[in-house]
């Protein structure tokens, strides 16, 4: 997995609440047996016309917001299905962070094993980031995950809390299965105590 | 020993490992497996050279792509690449030796359906898939969930989950239910009330005497939308109805197996002075059959109810809710009983289950689908489509003029040919609303069986117990 260090880029905003999996990703691209190649049809309902014609309004087709890296976005984003196509496509698009007030479980959890960092601030704090996103491509927002800190282009800068374990993970591309694996004398350990105790699982 | 809930006991009996930051490698009993969200984990594990740990605790089935309609072992039947997706399943389930039910299997059907139906759902386990609707399977007292595909691999390399605790939720109905009112209009009701991030950091008890009175089929369509408020999974409290359900299923355990399994099954409650994060409580006479009329689950109303203002709402969901409205082409002060429907739609992991389609019958026998309106079911599993026949309630749907279909998850997220066309209006058994979510821009209304039934026949949303 790429690392997540600091990151400088235009953040698109999406004021949107409750954007769902469905909307980040249609089911119809879900059938796909590999992890790349999503990035384009990334909200692909909102993004396109029937014909595949851009819908100039949606502003990841606006000129300003063509190289995002970073959304702003409303409450309860990634809610809905557990599909990782939704961080595969985000990812596959350039997104590497997404900030809202808050996330849905396993979107949160998914962004995480794909290198895309999802920040929880208050809404004041997002209203603000919100703000300075709707600036267009002059405005960068910096984000540096060892500091824990989003600084707007006005230099206002905001601390948000991240989970240790995730964290080491992101800023070190760790893989999980690999680090799981190390503990194997534990999940030994485990399951035969388990199945002694409940073998009919 | 401190007092505990339900998932503590849940949560402390699958613990492997605890780091000092509170991360918790936890140990995964079942984890069922469909050809959506697998390929890229076993395309992972293949890379690594590395294998499944416990394929005896891995079961696997095709339904999200499957073809609902007659002759469908004909691969013609799919496009291309639902058919390489069902096929690299295949592939997968012989080649790494997991448990599996191909597609011309009578007990195909939809992995929360057939995981409880074929007995691998016990209570106390905890149970996860590629999938958000696993929360179904906590209505046997089972800590479930969804994952991402990433974490699909991670589980099928190690049968561990790298996790940390969620918070302790409790969600009460008391009483009695009234007449007309079932188990969806509970689960629709409690996220109307919460939210659709009103569980989010948690996992939900549902207890409280409604839900007791509730049968396993009931409790299982409460369980499955606790994703829809949020929460990480759904849990209800096993007891002799759960006993009831499992036993002499095929992998449900026997003789003394299950005598020992039924001492610690016993165990699996609450504590009484258990410590709650959040407790909601809904008086069981309050709910009334309800429909939704916008594109989140939390926009639900009683039938009775009208079309809500936008200018009624506060915060992001006053443009949220003129967005949904635009879509749903729909106007503030309309009376839900009066949108009319194009089609209906009754199956899906909330709503597949024998019960459900029983409860169908009872509105639509004698009598037929409105003129106009297209109308399907489409059973669960193959052996819910099966007992649905012996009782004569596909004989029921057939001349009611039902679309009587085969096992699949179907127009629920329509990567099947089931789907809606754009504007098309659907009443409809599922969990989502979402734009798109039927078909492109197609619009879809939440509800019970017995109230999607009724639709059906009237042709526009309608309240079951004024039907006669």
């Amino acid at each position: 997995m790429e690392k997540f260090e600091k990151l400088s880029g235009i953040a698109a905003p999406l004021p949107l609440v409750n954007i769902d999996t469905d909307m980040i990703i249609p089911k119809q691209f879900l059938k796909t047996i590999k992890r790349s190649g999503l990035g384009v049809n990334l909200f692909d309902e909102m993004r396109y016309d029937r014909e595949g014609n851009e819908n100039p309004d949606f502003v990841l087709n606006k000129p300003a917001y063509r190289e995002a890296q970073i959304l702003v976005a409303g409450d309860n984003f990634g809610c809905g299905s557990s599909r990782e196509h939704a961080p595969w496509a985000l990812a596959d698009f350039g997104i590497k962070a997404v900030i809202s007030t808050s996330f849905a479980d396993i979107f949160f959890n998914n962004c995480f094993k794909n290198g895309i960092l999802p920040i929880v601030m208050p809404q004041e704090v997002v209203d603000v980031l919100m703000k300075d996103a709707e600036k267009g491509a002059n405005a960068r927002m910096e984000i540096d995950l060892e500091a824990q800190t989003v600084t707007t282009s006005d230099g206002e800068t905001f601390s948000f809390e991240v989970d240790p374990f995730k964290k080491h993970c992101l800023l070190n591309g760790l893989d999980d299965i690999g680090l799981t694996m190390e503990k194997v004398g534990a999940i030994d350990t485990f399951e035969a105590k388990a199945s002694a105790a409940r073998p009919w699982v | 020993m401190s007092p505990k809930t339900l998932y503590d006991k849940i949560w402390d009996a699958h613990v492997v490992q605890e780091d000092e930051d509170g991360t918790c490698l936890l140990y995964i009993d079942r984890h069922l497996v469909h050809e959506v969200t697998s390929p890229q984990a076993f395309e992972g594990l293949r890379m690594a050279g590395r294998g499944v740990r416990a394929p005896d605790k891995t079961i696997a089935v095709p339904d999200h792509n499957v073809p609902t309609t007659e002759g469908r072992e004909d691969p013609a039947q799919m496009t291309e690449d639902s058919r390489i997706q069902v096929a690299a399943l295949d592939k997968n389930a012989k080649e790494f030796g997991i448990h599996y039910y191909p597609v011309d299997d009578v007990r195909q059907g939809i992995v929360h359906i057939v995981g409880p139906e074929q007995g691998w759902t016990l209570p106390g386990m905890t149970v996860v898939c590629g999938d958000s609707h696993t929360a179904t399977h906590g209505a046997f007292g089972a800590l479930a969930h969804g994952i991402g595909t990433s974490e699909v691999e991670h589980v099928l390399a190690t049968q561990t989950l790298i996790q940390k605790k969620s918070k302790n939720m409790k969600v009460e109905i008391t009483g009695k239910l009234r007449p007309g009112v079932t188990a969806k209009d509970i689960t629709l009701s409690v996220i109307g009330k919460t939210g659709t991030a009103g569980g989010t950091g948690y996992v939900i008890e549902y207890c409280g005497e409604a839900i007791r009175d509730l049968s396993m089929e009931g409790r299982m369509t409460v369980c499955n939308m606790a994703i829809e408020g949020g929460a990480r999974a759904g849990l209800i409290a096993p007891d002799e109805k759960t006993f009831e359900y499992i036993k002499g299923r095929p992998h449900a355990p026997k003789g003394a197996q299950w005598e020992q399994a039924m001492e610690w099954w016993k165990t699996l409650y609450s504590d009484d002075d258990a410590h709650w994060d959040k407790v909601v409580t809904i008086k069981g006479e309050d709910i009334a059959p309800v429909v939704t009329w916008g594109t989140s689950p939390e926009d639900v109303l009683p039938i009775t109810d009208v079309v809500p203002d936008p200018e009624s709402f506060s915060g992001g969901k006053v443009d949220a809710a003129r967005r949904a409205l635009d879509y749903m082409g729909l106007t503030p002060g309309q009376k839900l009983t009066d949108i009319k429907v194009d089609a209906v739609f009754i199956g899906s992991c909330t709503n597949g289950r024998i019960e459900d389609l029983r409860a169908v019958a009872d509105v639509v026998k004698g009598k037929h689908v409105a003129e106009g309106v297209r109308a399907m079911i489409v059973p669960g599993s193959g052996l819910v489509r099966a007992q649905a026949e012996e009782e004569g309630l596909a004989e029921i749907f057939q001349e009611a003029g039902f679309e009587w279909r085969l096992a699949g998850c179907s127009m629920c997220l329509a990567m099947n040919p089931d789907q809606l066309a754009p504007e098309e209006r659907c009443a409809s058994t599922s969990n989502r609303n979402f734009e798109g979510r039927q078909g492109y821009k197609g619009r879809t209304h939440l509800m019970s069986p017995a109230m999607a039934a009724a639709a059906a026949v009237t042709g526009h949303l309608t309240d079951v117990r004024e039907l006669a």
